[in-house]
């Protein structure tokens, strides 16, 4: 299991690096002087520019600054936005827990719902059940998750009033942040009827971002469990007697869910994208619309940093995916 | 491989393959259906000049935010109502339509090329190439394929152009990764090595000895890149990265109908619904065609 570990760790070497220079390589070919892109300055004097292309290391030559970039990275370094001029490992950090609450949310809700309706719809192969579920799966797989979190807005926020149109929490209620979590902190904050604010405002981009992982979740435990269900072990399971209950969830899930725990893992890239729009549409605080505000506010600095962490993150969930992987299936590993 | 062999003129055995090919695809219900969505489609740009009733930027001063015909202060001119500034949302939709195609054409067109050329160096020669190309395949996919875009786009400049390209490097590695696998499959068999003994130079042994046996996945890939490059390029327009206005690029058209989501349905409704019905149509034609074309698939 070590090996097989230390294996894929050692895979991963090549690809961050190659992350790093993707990340390191966007501000050079960006169009425009990299010293004015960086620093963020306008109408500056030769001897300014001179000083911050020193300061900012783009006088020396390229490998070296890709040197300086890798050893500012492992040292935590990842450079200060232009507009807030905080560190964007700050701002990351800060903004990172709505991001990570709104996908945490939107995958359990796609993973409870995704599955029993797989399972359900291979045992009951070629039935209505089946078939209204699996259209609805495909629709919401070809889902622009833009426009059905306007229509959903239109609908619940517009018409029933029921749910606000954007934020995390209503105003009314402040508290410091604790966990970063807004379920978690209005809980801890004890005021009445935080928690169900914290609630009400997240329930539509939840639902927003937990489509397309629901239909392919729906879809691969679907198309897992009809295999399993034709294998050896399934029938010997039914022609020893056993009920048709235990037959299921015991026998076949516990094998079809293999491919099912990797399609959940590897929602985590399609998460990320999904928050962008997510976030976007519902005024979400996270980095998905940190990022979107940073492109359009040309603060390269943290489109440089945030394409880097964003990425780091998928390979580090997609690693964990992997092990999780060899973990419940011991044939993976021996290869 | 004990098979008598019956001589056949290749435009016979492409005929066969085709009737073969279509009796399994009539099969699967909604992948008729959805090729139906999408010819429909096809005609509808085609023809779109012909078929629009409005010129689709023209602006009606007199009719801003006319609702659908059959509302109240609904005009039969304006079948699906105008927008903010008085433009014929039904024309702008069908317009729309050239749009998405074109896109969907011609990023899978980069993508698949790209992917296939990269994918048989890799597949066919092996070793330190493989190696090497195949980590770099790695590294792009290891973004999540809308920011990468969105970056790419950031550095290329906002348009319809550089979001197609943007798009098309994204999805490329999917294309190369299949080749790969194919061509590594394939590079064994006994056919090849008959060709390479005959003379085949390495340039002939990849593109017309293996590429042919390896396209089966690779259309089925295409197809579902297609529409995933047709909601990337609108989510892309939406965010104000791809087709700019007054283009009526379906995602574009959304963007700029968000300020009204409240007061007129209708200018975010029908884009959206444009986008998810032509999504779906090529979707339900890649599941048709991964059933038909790829036994190995056809589980379910």
């Amino acid at each position: 299991m070590i090996r097989f570990f230390l294996t894929k760790l050692l895979y991963l070497v090549p690809t961050f690096l190659g992350i790093t220079i993707i990340a390191f390589g966007f501000v050079r070919v960006l169009p425009g002087d990299p010293v004015l892109l960086m620093a963020g300055e306008r109408g500056l004097s030769p001897e300014r520019h001179a000083e911050l292309a020193a300061q900012l290391g783009f006088d020396r030559p390229l490998w070296q600054q890709y040197l300086d970039f890798l050893g500012r990275l492992l040292h935590g370094d990842l450079g200060n936005s232009l507009v807030t001029k905080k560190p964007v490992l700050t701002e990351f950090l800060a903004l990172f827990p709505a991001t990570l609450e709104l996908a945490f949310v939107a995958i359990v809700i796609a993973t409870v719902i995704g599955v029993p309706v797989g399972v359900l719809a291979a045992i009951k192969r070629g039935s209505w059940f089946d078939q209204i579920s699996m259209t609805v799966a495909l629709v919401g797989f070809s889902m622009p998750i833009f426009w059905w979190g306007l229509l959903l807005i239109i609908f619940f926020s517009g018409t029933l009033g029921w749910t606000p149109v954007s934020g995390r929490i209503s105003l009314m209620y402040f508290f410091p942040p604790v966990t970063g979590f807004m379920l978690i902190d209005s809980l801890l904050s004890g005021q009445k009827g935080a928690f169900a604010s914290a609630v009400s405002h997240l329930i539509l981009p939840s639902i927003v971002l937990a489509t397309i992982p629901l239909a392919v979740i729906a879809r691969q435990t679907r198309s897992a469990m009809l295999e399993v269900m034709g294998e050896d072990y399934v029938r010997t399971a039914k022609a020893k007697g056993l009920p048709f209950r235990r037959v299921v969830m015991v026998h076949a899930l516990r094998n079809a869910m293999i491919p099912v725990i990797t399609t959940i893992g590897l929602q985590v890239g399609v998460l990320m994208a999904g928050a962008i729009l997510t976030e976007t549409i519902f005024s979400w605080p996270g980095i998905g619309k940190w990022m979107i505000d940073s492109i359009s506010r040309r603060d390269y600095p943290v489109v440089q940093s945030g394409l880097l962490l964003i990425a780091g993150l998928v390979m580090i969930v997609n690693l964990l995916v992997d092990l999780t992987y060899g973990l419940i299936n011991p044939r993976i590993r021996r290869r | 491989m004990t098979d008598t062999t019956v001589k056949l003129s290749s435009a016979a055995i492409r005929r066969r393959m085709l009737a073969e090919f279509w009796y399994h695809f009539r099969q699967n219900r909604g992948a008729v259906a959805g090729l139906a969505v999408f010819i429909c489609l096809v005609i509808m740009a085609v023809f779109a000049p012909l078929i629009a009733p409005h010129n689709p930027a023209a602006q009606f001063r007199d009719a801003l935010l006319v609702p659908p015909v059959w509302q109240e202060g609904g005009r039969a001119e304006f079948l699906l109502g105008t927008d903010a500034v008085g433009r014929d949302m039904l024309s702008r939709l069908i317009f729309g339509a050239q749009y998405s195609l074109f896109i969907g054409v011609v990023v899978v067109s980069i993508a698949l090329s790209g992917g296939i050329v990269i994918g048989l160096v890799a597949g066919f020669f092996g070793g330190w190439v493989d190696a090497v190309i195949m980590r770099v395949m790695d590294v792009i996919l290891a973004f999540p394929s809308l920011l990468l875009a969105l970056v790419l786009v950031a550095v290329l400049g906002p348009g319809l152009t550089n979001a197609m390209i943007a798009i098309a490097i994204v999805y490329q590695p999917h294309f190369a990764r299949l080749t790969r696998a194919a061509v590594m499959g394939e590079k064994r068999r006994e056919y090849v090595t008959a060709a390479q003994v005959a003379g085949a130079g390495n340039m002939r042994l990849m593109f017309r000895t293996i590429l042919p046996n390896c396209l089966a996945p690779l259309i089925v890939q295409a197809t579902l890149s297609f529409s995933s490059a047709v909601l990337d390029a609108a989510a892309l327009g939406f965010l104000g990265m791809g087709a700019q206005p007054p283009a009526s690029e379906w995602g574009t058209m959304l963007a700029e109908a968000r300020e009204f989501i409240l007061r007129a349905w209708w200018v975010v409704t029908f884009p959206g619904l444009a986008i998810l019905v032509s999504v779906l149509a090529i979707n339900l034609m890649g599941d048709g065609l991964r059933d038909a074309l790829d036994p190995k698939l056809k589980k379910s």
